[in-house]
């Protein structure tokens, strides 16, 4: 049998894993369980943060929104100061598994699993996102990207945990996109996905873009030759078609279960195509 | 460990090991078989209850989390002999074949409907993309729950 406590507050998390060094935390447990039941993780001890009003919800505070960590996906697309600033990760989260699924996940759960198929994390990029991470003595913050440090692997010492995320609300895109291709729509980890946000001027013109792609890279790629490539354009499929030639060099994908690197290729660049339709006002 | 929760109305105290999956306390301990297991990793929802109105995965969660809960399983839904609309509905559609997806499909719904009272057919279609039918083909099952939320509709305008 293992140990599972359900601490309520953080004084009572930092008790419990320095009593139990060994454990290991979980949110919803929709990462966690399934590589428990596979056999790939084996931890002595369970301590659950669901319960920690610490790390639930959003707060606004002032410039910035503070996202906990045990937010679920569900919380958070409905949250509206989320929905006004922050529009691309609420596309993210909304395709992310499936409603029981965005009942149980977190986005720090999506995080630290740091698969290169997470939906929130490519949506987290774009907006320059900022980690915090919590031990008993103090708080620390970090870039996203510099956060997660390969498939699976994120910055994080023991007796540390993430506490949630930082994005700037003001940030002045008006467009912003989020597609991912799967075997299905629902439940399916990502082939490839791609998150794009633009400033478009009233003419049409791009003035400023961030993109990223997941799943055709060990972590979420971005590439300044992609967005330098559609500065100063307007949008059309010409345009998108020559910036997705930089993205060659940018992208490193692998063949796997799920498809193969060529398509994985072809896929990322058609993904581009897409802000084709918002151009053309089918979208927006 | 004791864990106190409400089931279906009800407040119950249990003792179980800490780590024990709510689905095995449902169906093992409390003997409530309504809640189905299939995958065991959270891709069919065959054993969604729900979690303070919210469907969640039994096999997914333990029973620590349990606590101070409120957990309906589809035990829970029917008042009396009287069936939930959803059930009725999906008597009616011929929403049911083997049953086994059944009780994750009705609970899917009801959540899908505490949210959205009047949903499309393809927002049903998104609602149960959780839950897995490998007999209907899914038609009867969006017919069902587009039936049944007219009939909330209807009950909640009179
Ligand atoms: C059927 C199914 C479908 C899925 N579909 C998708 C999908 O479409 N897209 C997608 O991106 N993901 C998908 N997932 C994966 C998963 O649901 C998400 O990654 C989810 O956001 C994980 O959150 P969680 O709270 O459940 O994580 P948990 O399982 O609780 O935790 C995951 C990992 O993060 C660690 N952790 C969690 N919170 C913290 C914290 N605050 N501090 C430090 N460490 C922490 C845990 O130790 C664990 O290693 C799917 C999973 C299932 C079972």
């Amino acid at each position: 049998m293992r140990q599972v406590s359900l601490p309520r507050t953080l004084g009572e998390l930092w008790a419990v894993l320095q009593r139990q060094p060994h454990s290991a935390v979980y949110a919803g447990g929709t990462d966690l369980f399934v590589k428990i039941r596979d056999g790939q993780l084996n931890p002595e001890s369970l301590v659950c943060l669901e319960r920690l009003t610490e790390l639930q919800g959003v707060q606004d505070n002032g410039d910035e929104l503070f996202i906990g960590a045990a937010t679920t996906h569900s919380k958070l697309i409905v949250a509206e100061s989320v929905r006004e600033h922050l529009r691309v990760l609420v596309k993210a989260a909304s395709v992310l598994g499936s409603p029981p699924i965005r009942h149980m996940g977190t986005i720090g759960g999506n995080i630290v699993t740091a698969s290169p198929a997470g939906d929130t994390l490519p949506a987290l990029y774009v907006l320059s996102a900022e980690v915090e991470i919590r031990h008993c003595e103090g708080s620390k913050r970090i870039p996203i990207n510099e956060f997660i440090i390969g498939p699976g692997t994120v910055d994080l010492a023991k007796g540390e945990i993430l506490a949630g995320v930082w994005l700037r609300k003001h940030q002045g895109w008006n467009l912003s996109h989020y597609e991912k291709i799967g075997r299905r729509k629902a439940q399916a980890c990502a082939i490839a996905s791609m998150a794009a946000v633009l400033e478009l001027t009233e003419t049409g013109k791009v003035k400023r873009a961030r993109l990223a792609w997941g799943s055709v890279g060990p972590t979420v790629i971005t590439s300044e030759g992609v967005e330098n490539a559609l500065i100063g354009e307007q949008l059309s499929l010409e345009v998108l078609k020559n910036a997705g030639t930089m993205l060659d060099k940018a992208i490193s994908p692998i063949y796997d279960i799920r498809a193969g690197a060529d398509y994985r290729r072809m896929v990322s660049k058609a993904m581009l195509l897409r802000l084709n339709d918002y151009a053309c006002g089918t979208t927006y | 460990m004791k864990i106190a929760f409400r089931l279906n109305g009800k407040q119950i105290h249990i003792d179980a090991a800490p780590d024990r999956r709510v689905v095995d306390v449902l169906r093992e301990d409390l003997g409530m078989t309504g809640t189905k297991e299939s995958c065991a990793a959270g891709d069919c929802g065959a054993c969604t209850i729900l979690v303070d109105g919210e469907s969640r995965l039994s096999c997914l969660m333990l029973a620590v989390q349990l606590e101070d809960r409120d957990i309906t399983t589809i035990e829970g839904i029917a008042e009396g002999e009287q069936l939930h609309p959803v059930q009725n509905a999906f008597v009616e559609h011929g929403a049911v074949q083997c049953g086994f997806c059944t009780p994750g499909m009705v609970l899917a719904s009801v959540d899908l409907l505490n949210r959205n009272s009047a949903p499309s057919r393809d927002q049903i279609r998104e609602g149960l993309s959780g839950n897995l039918c490998r007999c209907t083909g899914y038609q009867m099952i969006v017919d069902a729950v587009e039936a049944a939320a007219e009939e909330l509709r209807d009950r909640q305008e009179s």
